[in-house]
């Protein structure tokens, strides 16, 4: 039993390469298309604002690659995708197979991620061509743990936008939960700005929510900035098993409602 | 002299009339489309409340440790957001959901009904949907622009309000010209969905003032993509900031880029190889 589904992961695996790879030229465009944290450490470098927060430019510059780094590997497009099946009709064939239609997407995604990675790597690149200042080689232990982060990171938001693609039994179009999902996503998770910088009022209530675990807490670790490494990896963990439970309800409870669409 | 004078009617005015006809058209059947999802609509009113709560707040999170940025106070750079806003609002609702229907129609094959019709296949493709929910946000950044107006005590008269809507048309065009551009690729790539997501990430940066960039990103951001153009001249028009070579410019810049995304898709459609079996 094992290992057969060893043997199903691996299969799909690589087929589902071998289908990203075909579409790299999209793949880099994704990934340039997440340059925005160095924008945004260009307007803080460059007015100063980085003084008051007590966080150096060469570790705000850091801060932001990691960021984008941390970013390009926990980005989720699952509901996107399911949408579409859903309303095309391809998820009737997909519900009868005796594999979870997810563990499908999930593949996708960690084989669109090792796509992506070279091309992140040649855009960390051209970043350390013009900041030569700020380059650093994380040890180790630090790489392998900011990777279970990021990887941890990336299951919270893959079960999060899987919660809100299992609403598409209902309401048949899902990505608008999602793109109100993502606006706290966006100015929350420390994507735009370190967490750290943010005024107290938000600080108190922050770190109740899941949205600073998922970019700002990878990115403080990789890049060397404060971070408490077994706490913040236990409140993923938890808000991990929290998402999957719900989306163990509403999965069984949205087949139950499923009335096939389409061909 | 008499059929010189009929041409000018029959493809002048009455163009216009079928063009706006046409158009009527358009509007009532993708609003039709729309209201399917009503739900949607009321979601999408929240997302954009909150998408502008959190750039306001990212500008309060700038300004807490410093007065200005690039030479912009907090006041002043709320206006580049109510712009922002506005345009981002023309944005989803006029020319976001024609381009996820141009590359639909070239990678169906179904371009060529286009192309058949009687009607300028740019105007059939650029106008055929329009999307109500990115109404709200232009509602809501105009509502925030006549806040800036109150903050920053600017006295409105007929001529800066001229200029201002001199301004926006262009960015508007500056903007469409963009997005067609980019679907206009669509012919020789056939994907480009990405693509959008990169210019739309670059636009991002249009919600903050240029000059609270480094040098080379400014001039990144005021030839490569112009951006600059888009959000912040009209904000400095509004503060009565900007010089009359720089409106000036702007009209060109705009012009400009009507003409050639016009000329490219011209040139585009000659490469157009059918998709249908």
């Amino acid at each position: 039993m094992q290992n057969s589904l060893i043997y199903k992961f691996s299969t799909l695996f690589k087929t589902q390469y071998a289908n990203m790879l075909e579409y790299r030229a999209e793949i880099a465009l994704w990934a340039i298309s997440g340059v925005i944290p160095f924008f945004m450490l260009n307007i803080w470098t460059n007015n100063g604002l980085n003084e008051s927060i007590n966080i150096s430019d060469v570790m705000l510059s850091r801060y932001f690659l990691s960021a984008f780094f941390v970013r390009q590997f926990s980005v989720v497009w699952v509901v996107f995708t399911f949408e579409e099946d859903a309303l095309l009709g391809r998820v009737s064939p997909y519900l009868i197979q005796p594999l979870h239609p997810f563990i499908r997407y999930f593949v996708q995604h960690i084989a669109e991620q090792i796509t992506r990675f070279p091309f992140a790597l040649v855009i960390a690149i051209i970043f350390f061509i013009f900041n030569p200042q700020s380059l650093w080689v994380p040890s180790l232990s630090t790489i392998i743990i900011s990777l279970i982060c990021t990887f941890f990171s990336f299951l919270m938001q893959f079960l999060m936008q899987s919660i809100i693609a299992s609403f598409c039994f209902w309401t048949e179009k899902a990505s608008s939960i999602e793109k109100l999902l993502f606006i706290p996503t966006l100015f929350l998770s420390g994507l735009l700005a370190p967490v750290s910088s943010f005024p107290y009022y938000v600080k108190s209530w922050i770190y109740l929510t899941p949205f600073p675990y998922l970019i700002d807490f990878p990115a403080s670790i990789l890049s060397g900035n404060q971070a408490n490494i077994i706490e913040g990896i236990f409140i993923q963990l938890l808000w991990i098993i929290l998402f999957f439970c719900i989306f163990k309800k509403i999965w069984k409870s949205g087949t139950r409602k499923f009335t096939a669409m389409g061909l | 002299m008499e059929i010189w004078y009929k041409k000018i009617y029959c493809y002048g005015f009455m163009n216009i009339k079928k063009y706006l006809k046409v158009y009527s058209y358009f509007n009532y059947s993708s609003i039709s489309i729309e209201l399917e999802y009503k739900i949607n609509l009321f979601i999408d009113l929240i997302t954009s409340i909150l998408g502008l709560i959190g750039s306001v707040f990212l500008l309060s999170i700038f300004f807490s440790n410093t007065d200005e940025i690039g030479g912009w106070n907090f006041n002043q750079a709320l206006i580049i957001q109510g712009i922002y806003t506005v345009l981002n609002g023309v944005t989803n609702t006029w020319f976001n959901p024609n381009l996820k229907e141009i590359v639909k129609y070239i990678r169906e094959g179904t371009l060529d009904y286009v192309l058949l019709k009687p009607i300028d296949s740019q105007f059939w493709i650029s106008f055929k949907r329009i999307s109500p929910t990115g109404l709200i946000e232009i509602l809501l950044g105009f509502f925030v622009l006549s806040y800036c107006f109150y903050l920053n005590n600017i006295s409105f008269n007929i001529w800066s309000s001229i200029v201002l809507i001199i301004t926006l048309i262009c960015s508007i065009s500056i903007l469409y010209s963009l997005w067609f551009l980019i679907s206009t690729t669509t012919i020789w790539f056939v994907k480009t969905w990405n693509a959008t997501e990169v210019l739309r990430s670059f636009l991002y940066m249009g919600r903050f003032p240029m000059d609270s960039f480094s040098f080379s990103l400014r001039i990144f951001f005021s030839t490569v993509i112009p951006i600059t153009f888009i959000t912040t001249i009209p904000s400095e028009v509004l503060l009565g900031l900007s010089p009359a070579w720089k409106i000036i410019l702007e009209v060109l810049v705009s012009m400009t880029f009507l003409i050639f995304s016009r000329r490219f898709w011209k040139f585009a459609l000659r490469f157009y190889t059918s998709a249908s079996s």
